[in-house]
């Protein structure tokens, strides 16, 4: 299953955000969506689910525009973890689990095995069968997005979209939730686009990484091809010293600042001169 | 399978729970509808009570009863359109303090009608009904486009400070059509306070279908509900039309409380303390917080008028006046209870 866009033009009211966007994301992968602040990102993602209606161009799904196919279908075939979902007060971590199951029951339906199959396997998978029982709002934050993600997974989508899904999580709870993620693309072929801050996370976990820069495609391919010193100093207007990661290999990026580092490195990279 | 069973079996043991209590719910409607056939201003034994209902209207006390049995019925319906109404607006707004008295709604439907007796020469409870539920649905617009404008959209507070200005504004109005016309103030102010006195079943009838249809609208939004309670994004990722269902929840909550409106007047809090109390008895899930809702709705202000008839006797106090009463700490109690400068 494929997700295209093609000449993507979106914005809000006179703002345009997207310049045309042309991107497919590549089925069965993980791609990391990355990118300065207002570049775009959440608009991508939010055109990518219907939520935002694009100016010119279009999104498609297997080819046909995604605003051919009705909400609860496409709902059935892609899923969206948005920034800031709200829990209800009192909510329980199944009840919250389970309104993912909702694009797949009627007005009236009732509460199939099916449905608790995808509900178990959902808190299984992320690890909240434990919290079941428990009040969303008594949750810690990574236990909090683990429970947002297994509604998600409980949606069982074969594209999974998530905007900074790592947002507000300390470092071992980011880690954890990429490896959730991780373990959803090698389990279930769940193809994963994520919006990220952290450019050596994204480097680490996605497959693909594409840099958008003032609403345009700037970079995209693995991260070796997009994690570059000039494409961060391009995207980012930050020097950086790219390393290789010494745990997984991957490229590293090294902000270069005004203070901090060793003598000589800010001078030779150009900084503050 | 041990992770399968947990949540399914908590489940049923909650859904038990919540069938339990809307079986003490539907006792306590039949308890309540007794009381308010059975107590008012003249004391009435057991047999006048039971021939009163039963239609006889030989002796004044069973004229009484049988006067009471449609404003028994009327102050149920009222309650549970009012309840479920604001229950609806509730979930619409993901606003605990969304009320049809609060946001405005109800001050709209009045000014409506209050004009089309003033100005239009208006009569009759057919007339009353388009005219309370068009201007409860112009109202809400204008509520609603006040409070999203700015940063945010319509956030909680935002919102229930255009729903009270626009009150206060709209009650002003109403008063200033009313005062140079002594001579149908009198009829108008009564209606205007709020109550379910004087009611016959020819003046119930004509609102039903509206009713009807409003209860219809409002149960069926049930599912869209729990959906917009996610957040808009989250619930148009799972595949909700985000500002259809909004839109078609709202119409229902409109149809109830402007027909409400038209024939008992404004009556404010029911739809706001409904919810609140239902949500801690039925839990997040709004297909048992609606007929919760109705079901306590009905209750309140059933009991709330037996309480009218019985503390002014022998007169009796509007039942506008005595939610007011109830209502107004309850909703100071919620402003000092939630995190409400946090939303």
């Amino acid at each position: 299953m494929t997700l295209q866009t093609q000449g993507l033009v979106a914005g809000y009211g006179d703002r345009r955000i997207l310049h045309g966007i042309d991107l497919s994301i590549v089925p069965g992968q993980i791609t990391a969506i990355v990118g300065a602040n207002a570049c775009g990102k959440s608009t991508l993602l939010r055109c990518m689910t219907r939520l935002l209606r694009p100016e010119a161009g279009e999104v498609r799904l297997d080819g046909t525009s995604i605003h051919r196919i009705a909400p609860r279908a496409l709902a059935r075939r892609v899923g969206l973890l948005p920034q800031s979902p709200v829990a209800p007060e009192g909510i329980t971590v199944a009840d919250l689990v389970s309104r993912g199951r909702h694009p797949h029951q009627g007005l009236f339906a009732r509460w199939r095995p099916e449905d608790e199959t995808a509900l178990a396997r959902a808190l299984e998978a992320t690890g909240t069968e434990a919290l079941a029982d428990r009040a969303v709002d008594e949750l810690s934050g990574g236990q909090r997005q683990r429970v947002w993600i297994a509604m998600a997974l409980a949606q069982e989508t074969d594209i999974l979209l998530l905007d900074e899904p790592t947002t507000y999580l300390d470092i071992a709870h980011q880690v954890e939730v990429l490896d959730l993620l991780c373990d959803l693309n090698r389990n279930r072929g769940t193809t994963v686009v994520m919006v990220l801050h952290d450019l050596n996370l994204a480097a680490r976990y996605a497959d693909r990484l594409v840099a958008l820069r003032d609403g345009r495609l700037h970079a995209e391919g693995s991260a070796e091809e997009v994690l570059t010193e000039s494409n961060v100093e391009e995207v980012f207007g930050l020097k950086s010293r790219i390393i290789a990661d010494p745990v997984s290999g991957r490229p590293m990026m090294l902000p270069l600042g005004r203070h901090g580092m060793l003598a000589g490195i800010g001078l030779a990279a150009g900084v503050g001169a | 399978m041990s992770a399968a069973a947990r949540p399914l079996s908590a489940r049923r043991r909650s859904e038990r729970l919540r069938l339990l209590w809307l079986c003490l719910l539907l006792v306590a409607l039949a308890g309540a509808l007794v009381l308010s056939v059975s107590f008012g201003t003249r004391d009435v034994g057991w047999a006048e009570i039971r021939a009163g209902v039963g239609g006889q209207l030989e002796t004044i006390g069973q004229a009484a009863v049988a006067a009471r049995v449609p404003r028994s019925l009327l102050a149920a319906l009222a309650g549970a359109s009012l309840g479920l109404s604001g229950a609806v607006m509730q979930g619409i707004t993901r606003n605990p303090l969304a009320d049809p008295g609060i946001l405005g709604v109800n001050a709209g439907a009045s000014l409506a009608v209050v004009i089309g007796i003033a100005w239009f020469g208006m009569s009759g409870t057919p007339a009353f009904l388009w005219t309370a539920i068009a201007g409860a649905g112009v109202a809400a617009c204008f509520v609603y486009a006040v409070g999203s404008m700015g940063r945010g959209g319509a956030t909680p507070l935002k919102l229930a400070l255009a729903g009270a200005a626009t009150s206060i504004a709209v009650s002003s109005l109403t008063m200033a059509v009313l005062l140079p016309r002594a001579d149908i103030a009198g009829g108008a102010k009564a209606w205007e306070v709020g109550g379910v006195g004087g009611a016959t079943f020819a003046g119930i009838t004509p609102a039903l279908p509206f009713l009807g249809l409003g209860m219809l609208i409002a149960f069926g939004s049930a599912k869209n509900l729990n959906m917009l309670a996610l957040g808009d994004e989250a619930a148009a990722g799972l595949g909700g039309r985000v500002a259809r269902a909004r839109a078609i929840a709202a119409l229902g909550a409109i149809l109830l409380c402007g027909a409400t409106t038209a024939i008992c007047g404004p009556i404010g809090f029911v739809g706001l303390v409904v919810p609140h109390l239902c949500r801690v008895l039925a839990g997040v899930d709004h297909r048992w917080q609606l007929p919760f809702s109705a079901l306590s709705g009905a209750i309140l202000l059933l009991l709330a008028d037996v309480l009218g008839r019985l503390l002014a006797r022998p007169a009796e106090l509007d039942v506008g006046i005595v939610t007011a009463f109830l209502g107004a700490p309850f909703f100071i109690w919620i402003i000092r209870q939630r995190r409400i400068r946090e939303l």
